[in-house]
């Protein structure tokens, strides 16, 4: 038991790494291992102004984002015991770039940590509406997913509504609102990182109740766990991910429904294990998916968040598919 | 454990029998009174917005043009410049709320609507490839949209399955599709020229500015068929609504009449879309508003068609007049009425349990 | 009749479901060391009064009192080491194992730094051979059957270790002879000293293991005392709406209910089938 799970954690952090230094190497001006090396540790070499400018940074919120939103959507599938929880298809990342656009254009906001706050306050909102539809008695996934989907649209029309008014916004938006790393700076690392650390460290402490959450509210309840507590701390853990994820990197879709079904199928149910898998995987996903998005279109870049979709629709359907209708 | 609910029928509410010879229906007074009023509703609106704008007229001129009495100057005005527009109007928003309705009824879920199930979103990757690769013609446009809007719906039926077309699976499945869409669609507007992106996005939100016949003719042409189709399948979609198995067990062609009414209001809602965008909210607000009105659980299509009809000439007209100055997109005024719509309903539906 | 102990009462209480009132005014007690059971027609409150008894419902007026104390002011932990309940609503996670779901039961008696001890898992493992559940340890809960899942959720409520254990309706779905094994099963967890408390549907069954009736409606106690005293015919018409004889159970001598012989209705009454 111990030792499958010391294996497996290695394994996660081996195959981590790997991404990581994929994600240093590959770009407009690919470096060799050696030249990675040298970009990391020699400040009089062109490979390190390319690695330390660019793609450390890159690589460094890729790792941040993906963290947050894969426990993002494990802890979102957990609260509303629901597995097509995923913070981007409920519209919680949306949410957040509406907030941000909402900034953008209307109060004059250019500083990212204007991002963030905004960001929190959207990912918050559509956090507790659809806590309010989703948690409820009687929610079948596919309402909550319906839900989501229609939190999604007013959004959108929103957000799209915002541009159309002011063209000038419109160019830097239309980037961000995809969803992508390319711009990513080391002071943006710097700000947002705070923000997943407190998210992550509360989403790990909500493990044990969570999972007697998991059994119902009321064996919950027999069990000793306060639901209504727990859902709470939960929900603002994943605004505090989500919100943090989005001001960096615009709204992300999938990743957070993807990965916790792939480390479920591996770890099983339960969430001190699920939450730690789910925070070390989904990076990785979000590397390689950011690593290809490098290298499929060059001379020019997909974004991450293109990719994302690309990648964990397809996903997403063959689910739908595969499952019964009754267990849905 | 499904809650049983029970409606207490008013006399008014229920349907009575209509007998003309050997030939028998049953009709709803309320849903005939509803439909009348609000397809009374939608002309007057109509006549309203034509009579506004740089050249106001009375009520009265309107309809004397309209009619072929008025002056050449009038007549030129109503019949050449604003009419069509508002036929389009009046069109588009039929055709929104009777896809709507077949949308809901077949999905069984009062969310189940165009915007939602990704048809929409595939209508504007349509104009988004048109854009990209052609620079975004008229014509152009309207081609990708049918073209994106009914290859999203094969794509949908064929990914749904032959034996798993139930409710569900579809709603699931299409808010899917209409995820990765999205994500689609944000790709090509990076893509696209920065004034094609406006003019992309501005297509994006739906509009009714400058629409001309051409526009509207097709999705007459459509909605004339629709509704002979609905007509013809409404008693057998009501008892689909009951579930698949009693439906068959009654002697329903289950998988047929959910295969002809779900083409027809993907050719409804695509050619809806080629016309005035993706105008959001319409096809899921009519419908619902319909039903309560109504109060009868049906799919209560004429109702929602008329509905539509008057809801996008209101929002048409609220767009031109709201903001001196300014002429919003009518799928701006739509997006924020069914925002607001939509919190309402997601809020009662979930207190009645239903949600 | 003498009252006999109960550490498990509740007094005055009102229950209801936001504003819909479910029982008024109820007073009930709980023998210690019985094996009670609550019966009556659908919908006359037995599984809401059971709720409120395990503190997951809030009463409306009244208090329900456990050892003296009102069970609204025993900290969670404390309560859930004390008082066990087994809802209907119970959710099995998607793909667990029955010995990690049983595990679950643990929760009351672990903490951040006490995360699985020796203790933990001699009685996770005590309590699926109390419920012989112990060869299913590594099966996916899901692909089990009826019975076998409701015994593996009772090892999870054993896990808990409480000295009361209440059930709501643990025979629903089950096959009569799944029925049967699972009632046998608490009978020997109340005659290893628990105090059980279980809603159940079936009236028979309810006579014959019972050793303290509750007999519910329209959310009234109508009697309650040992099945013999409390199953009479008189009884179920008034409760159930029902005409029968009450005889001995040949096996038990427990009362036993045998519906009256139905009156065919006449022909003309019945929809003809062509």
């Amino acid at each position: 038991m111990t030792f499958t799970f010391v294996r497996r954690f290695a394994l996660a952090a081996v195959l981590l790494a790997a991404v990581a230094a994929l994600s240093l190497a590959v770009g407009a001006r690919p470096l060799g291992p050696p030249e990675v090396w040298r970009g990391l540790t020699d400040p009089g070499t062109d490979a390190y102004t390319v690695v330390h400018q660019m793609r450390l940074p890159r690589t460094l919120l890729g790792l941040v984002v993906g963290a947050a939103l894969g426990l993002a959507g494990a802890l979102m599938q957990s609260l509303t015991r629901n597995p097509l929880g995923d913070p981007g298809l409920l519209g919680i990342n949306v949410g957040a770039a509406a907030a941000v656009v909402t900034g953008i254009s209307f109060l004059g906001v250019t500083s990212f940590a204007g991002y963030v706050w905004l960001a929190f306050a959207g990912a918050g909102v559509v956090a507790v509406l659809l806590y309010g539809i989703g948690g409820g008695r009687g929610a079948t996934p596919a309402r909550l997913a319906l839900a989501g989907a229609a939190v999604n649209a007013a959004l959108y029309a929103y957000v799209s509504a915002v541009e159309l008014l002011d063209t000038a916004s419109l160019d830097r938006m239309r980037f961000w609102t995809v969803g992508s790393l390319a711009a990513a700076q080391t002071s943006t690392v710097q700000k947002v990182t705070p923000f997943v650390l407190v998210g992550v460290v509360l989403a790990l402490a909500l493990a044990r109740p969570l999972n007697a959450l998991a059994m119902g509210d009321d064996t919950a309840r027999a069990l000793g766990a306060r639901p209504a507590l727990v859902r709470g701390a939960g929900i603002v853990a994943v605004t505090l991910l989500c919100g943090a994820a989005t001001a960096a990197c615009g709204p992300i879709v999938f990743l957070g429904l993807m990965v916790p079904h792939l480390v479920r199928a591996v770890v099983g149910p339960d969430l001190r294990l699920l939450l730690p898998y789910s925070a070390l995987a989904a990076p990785v996903l979000m590397l390689v998916a950011d690593v290809l998005g490098r290298v499929v279109a060059r001379p020019s870049e997909v974004q991450v968040g293109v990719l994302t979709v690309v990648l964990g629709g397809p996903f997403f359907l063959y689910f739908v598919r595969r499952r019964k209708a009754a267990a849905l | 454990m499904n809650p049983i609910r029970t409606r207490a029928d008013s006399p008014w509410g229920r349907g009575v029998g209509l007998r003309v010879g050997g030939l028998s229906w049953r009709v709803s007074p309320r849903a005939l009174v509803v439909a009348v009023v609000f397809a009374v509703v939608a002309v007057v609106v109509s006549v309203v917005s034509i009579g506004g704008g740089d050249y106001p007229m009375s009520f009265g001129e309107v309809v004397r043009a309209l009619a072929g009495r008025g002056d050449a100057s009038t007549d030129f005005i109503v019949n050449q410049l604003r009419l069509p527009r508002a036929v389009t109007a009046l069109a588009v928003g039929a055709a929104l709320g009777l896809a709507g309705a077949l949308f809901q009824s077949l999905s069984r879920n009062p969310l189940g609507s165009p915007d939602l199930l990704g048809f929409t979103q595939g209508s504007a990757t349509g104009v988004l490839v048109a854009t990209v690769l052609a620079g975004g013609s008229g014509l152009g446009l309207a081609v990708g949209a049918v073209t994106g809007g009914v290859l999203t719906g094969v794509l949908i039926v064929l990914l749904v399955g032959r034996n798993g077309a139930h409710g569900q699976r579809l709603v699931l499945v299409g808010v899917g599709v209409a995820a990765i869409l999205t994500g689609v669609n944000g790709y090509l507007l990076t893509k696209a020229q920065i004034t094609d992106a406006a003019r992309a996005v501005l297509w994006l939100t739906g509009s009714l500015d400058g629409r001309d016949w051409k526009q509207a003719t097709p999705v007459l042409v459509m909605l004339a068929i629709a509704v002979a189709v609905t007509a013809s399948c409404g008693r057998a979609l009501r008892t689909i609504e009951l579930g698949d198995e009693g439906a068959r067990a009654l002697g329903v062609p289950v998988d047929r009449v959910r295969g002809a009414l779900l083409a027809v209001a993907v050719l409804l809602a695509s050619l809806a879309a080629a016309a005035a965008g993706p105008v959001s909210f319409v096809a899921l607000t009519a419908p619902q508003l319909a039903r309560r009105l109504t109060r009868s659980s049906g799919p209560n299509a004429l109702p929602a068609a008329c509905l539509g009809a008057a809801l996008l000439a209101a929002a048409d007209l609220a767009g031109q007049r709201l903001v001196p100055g300014h002429q919003l997109p009518v799928g701006v005024v739509t997006g924020l009425l069914g925002g607001g719509y939509l919190i309402w309903l997601l809020t009662t539906e979930r207190k009645a349990g239903r949600l | 009749m003498t009252a006999p102990a109960s550490r498990l009462t509740a007094s005055g209480l009102t229950l209801a479901y936001d504003r819909r009132v479910i029982t008024r005014d109820l007073d009930v007690a709980v023998p210690d060391r019985s094996f009670t059971v609550v019966v009556g027609p659908n919908a006359c409150g037995k599984s809401t009064l059971l709720r409120a008894l395990a503190r997951v419902l809030r009463p409306v007026a009244g208090t329900v009192m456990l050892d003296g104390e009102r069970i609204s002011s025993w900290p969670a932990r404390k309560l859930a080491r004390t008082l066990g309940l087994l809802p209907q609503s119970s959710v099995a996670p998607e793909g667990i194992t029955v010995s990690d779901l049983v595990a679950r039961g643990r929760y009351p008696h672990q903490g951040i730094l006490r995360q699985w001890t020796r203790e933990d898992a001699r009685v996770v493992a005590e309590s699926m051979r109390a419920t012989g559940v112990e060869e299913l340890a590594s099966r996916g809960v899901d692909e089990l059957s009826g019975g076998q899942r409701q015994r593996v959720w009772i090892a999870m409520a054993l896990a808990q270790q409480t000295s009361l254990l209440l059930l709501d309706e643990p025979t629903t779905f089950l096959d009569i002879a799944h029925q049967i094994e699972v009632l046998d099963l608490c009978a020997r967890l109340h005659a290893e000293g628990r105090t059980v408390v279980a809603v159940l549907h079936d009236l028979n069954q309810a006579a014959r293991y019972a050793t303290h009736l509750i007999a519910m409606r329209d959310g009234r106690i109508v009697a309650e005392g040992p099945p013999a005293e409390v199953v009479t015919a008189e009884r179920v018409a008034e409760v159930f709406g029902l005409r029968c004889r009450v005889i001995d159970d040949p096996e038990t001598g427990t009362p036993l209910v045998v519906p009256a012989a139905p009156s065919i209705p006449a022909a003309s009454d019945v929809v003809k089938v062509t």
